[in-house]
């Protein structure tokens, strides 16, 4: 009987040795970002590369925080991201309980309307948001930003709240108003506290992808101090002058940080959320 | 979705009014620029009425400057062609990777999966620049590799030439796309039966076998659904291409659609060409889009 498991063994070994170059693709760039922001110039500018960052040092982010270009870039980013957060957490909350507690003319072509805002590419729209932010004078303003975002945000959020509000119980709501609150009161005891957990992936979620946001941001914000994060990393790779490596390298990192650590920490309940119509299928 | 058990709207204008928000904010935000557009498609609209002469309506005239212009039909082949390659190339690799994950032992696969995750988390703006960092010319990581396997590479510029420029793009674009796609295929992989699995062993199926009789069918309506959304979001890819373009300087050469619709509108103030391209990849989404649709509202109605 050695024969089966030997034949059942090797692709294991075969497995487990593609499973390590899967994983060294997948981490091997984010370790060079870090790696590479904390060489010295000369190493980074040097014939062979230097693949640890030991006896490295802090100069390349020194250089990143002393323009006041970074940090007008965060004030921009921060800002704008809050304030998308906000508003679309607040919007999709209402339309999501709307949705999932009420059944009222005009909800099914609300969804369908919803589903297909979502999947409107940018792209396609962006010259006539431009021409409209102009008009409006709201071009290189966080005001006009905003806007956009809240707009590219929105629906997502609403779908995915949806879901978590249909996942409590309405008879919970119930039980709390036969036992004598007002329907508001059962609303805000009950359900709210259960719903925070699913408010705080959703928003976390949100925050993520209007800190990333390159495309709108191109458009909208074109004067330098107007750059949010990831248009100011961008134009240190620009053809014209030399890059600086070093710098970039810890602009990314500094970036990437927030990101990573954020993503992690919501990914399982959002992944639930995005996939669950394709689970259904 | 709803409890059955849900009240029909007390006073009907209670739901109204908490969706009336999200309404106005769709509305103005998206509805009226897309009137707009079609609007502005249908108008000669380019330097002079940047400097305040009113748009004239010129019909169907930027439309048929576009039908006749040869390089949109470039670019709408070169879009196709990029999207289908990467969508293409995103599903076989995230297949594969949830296949290997089903075979591996625990600790290696859990330092896979937080692998797919590292690489999922990054932000865009933060891979795009560590990836041309790779590909550097003088100093990257890549050309000094492939120098070191005796590939004639010192020096090598990725991004002047179109074809490596877009080779370095599809690394860029399936390096991002293939943990989301990877967890979506292995957690519909999960749901198989075990049991399913051992009769098809014991009746002497192999591994390919397996693979054909019982794990696609049952990951089927899965990939369906990733790979209509991986098309949908290849087709509108900008990011990746734009950031490229600054630093590599060529753009004639290697601009898909949405970096086409930039620089013709918002780079060249021909808004009126601009806005019909954005119309016609519009349409072209909502092609796409519509068995997407379909497939959610069932299983919508369904639940």
């Amino acid at each position: 009987m050695s024969h089966p498991s030997t034949r059942r063994r090797l692709p294991k070994v075969a497995a487990d040795l593609a499973g390590l170059v899967v994983f060294a693709v997948c981490a091997f760039p984010v370790y060079w970002m870090v790696n590479t922001s904390l060489l010295p110039r000369n190493e980074i500018r040097s014939a062979d590369p230097t693949w640890h960052p030991f006896g490295g040092t802090l100069a390349n982010y020194r250089r990143v925080f002393s323009g006041g270009a970074f940090f007008d870039a965060l004030g921009t980013s921060l800002l704008v991201t809050l304030a998308t957060v906000l508003i679309a957490l607040t919007f999709a909350f209402l339309a999501a309980l709307a949705v999932s507690r009420f059944r009222f003319r005009g909800r099914r072509s609300f969804i369908v309307t919803l589903l297909l805002v979502q999947m409107i590419p940018v792209e396609g729209l962006f010259i006539s948001q431009y021409k409209m932010l102009e008009t409006m004078e709201l071009l290189n303003t966080a005001v006009g930003l905003t806007l956009v975002y809240v707009a590219t945000v929105l629906p997502f959020t609403v779908w995915t709240l949806r879901g978590f509000v249909a996942g409590v119980p309405y008879e919970l709501e119930e039980a709390a108003m036969v036992d004598g609150c007002s329907r508001f009161q059962a609303f805000l005891r009950v359900t709210f506290p259960l719903l925070s957990p699913g408010l705080v992936a959703t928003g976390v979620f949100g925050f993520i992808q209007a800190w990333n946001e390159f495309t709108l941001a191109v458009v909208v914000m074109t004067r330098e101090d107007k750059r949010t994060l990831p248009l100011w990393l961008s134009i240190f790779t620009d053809a014209n002058r030399g890059t600086d490596w070093g710098a970039v390298m810890a602009g990314s990192t500094l970036i990437a940080i927030p990101v990573v650590l954020f993503f992690l920490a919501v990914q399982g309940r959002m992944v639930a959320g995005l996939t669950a119509g394709a689970v259904k299928g | 979705m709803t409890s059955p058990r849900a009240p029909r709207a007390p006073r009907s204008w209670l739901p109204l009014g908490l969706l009336l928000p999200t309404v106005v904010a769709l509305t103005v935000a998206l509805g009226y620029p897309l009137t707009r557009q079609v609007g502005l498609s249908f108008q000669e609209f380019g330097l002079a009425q940047q400097f305040g002469r009113p748009p004239e309506w010129v019909g169907l005239e930027n439309y048929r400057d576009l039908v006749t212009d040869r390089y949109l039909w470039l670019v709408i082949g070169r879009s196709l062609a990029f999207c289908l390659v990467n969508a293409a190339a995103t599903m076989a690799i995230g297949t594969a990777v949830a296949l290997l994950m089903r075979l591996m032992s625990t600790p290696v696969r859990l330092l896979v999966q937080s692998g797919l995750l590292l690489a999922w988390a990054m932000p865009v703006l933060a891979s795009l620049t560590v990836w041309q960092w790779l590909f550097d010319s003088q100093y990257g990581v890549v050309n000094w590799l492939l120098v070191r396997f005796g590939a004639d590479y010192e020096g090598h510029a990725w991004l002047l030439e179109p074809m490596s420029f877009f080779f370095v793009a599809t690394v860029v674009v399936v390096w991002m796309s293939v943990p989301f796609v990877a967890f979506t295929v292995y957690a519909a992989l999960t749901q198989v039966s075990a049991d399913l699995v051992e009769a098809a062993q014991l009746d002497g199926a192999g591994a390919w076998q397996r693979f054909r009789v019982v794990y696609l069918p049952a990951a089927r309506p899965v990939l369906l659904v990733v790979a209509l959304l991986q098309v949908i979001w290849d087709l509108r890819v900008f990011t990746q291409i734009y950031v490229l373009q600054q630093a590599g300087g060529v753009t004639r050469d290697t601009n898909l659609l949405g970096t086409y619709i930039y620089r013709l509108g918002i780079g060249g103030g021909d808004f009126g060409a601009a806005a019909a391209v954005a119309i016609f990849m519009l349409a072209l989404t909502v092609v796409l889009t519509a068995p997407y649709v379909r497939m959610m509202l069932s299983a919508e109605d369904e639940s």
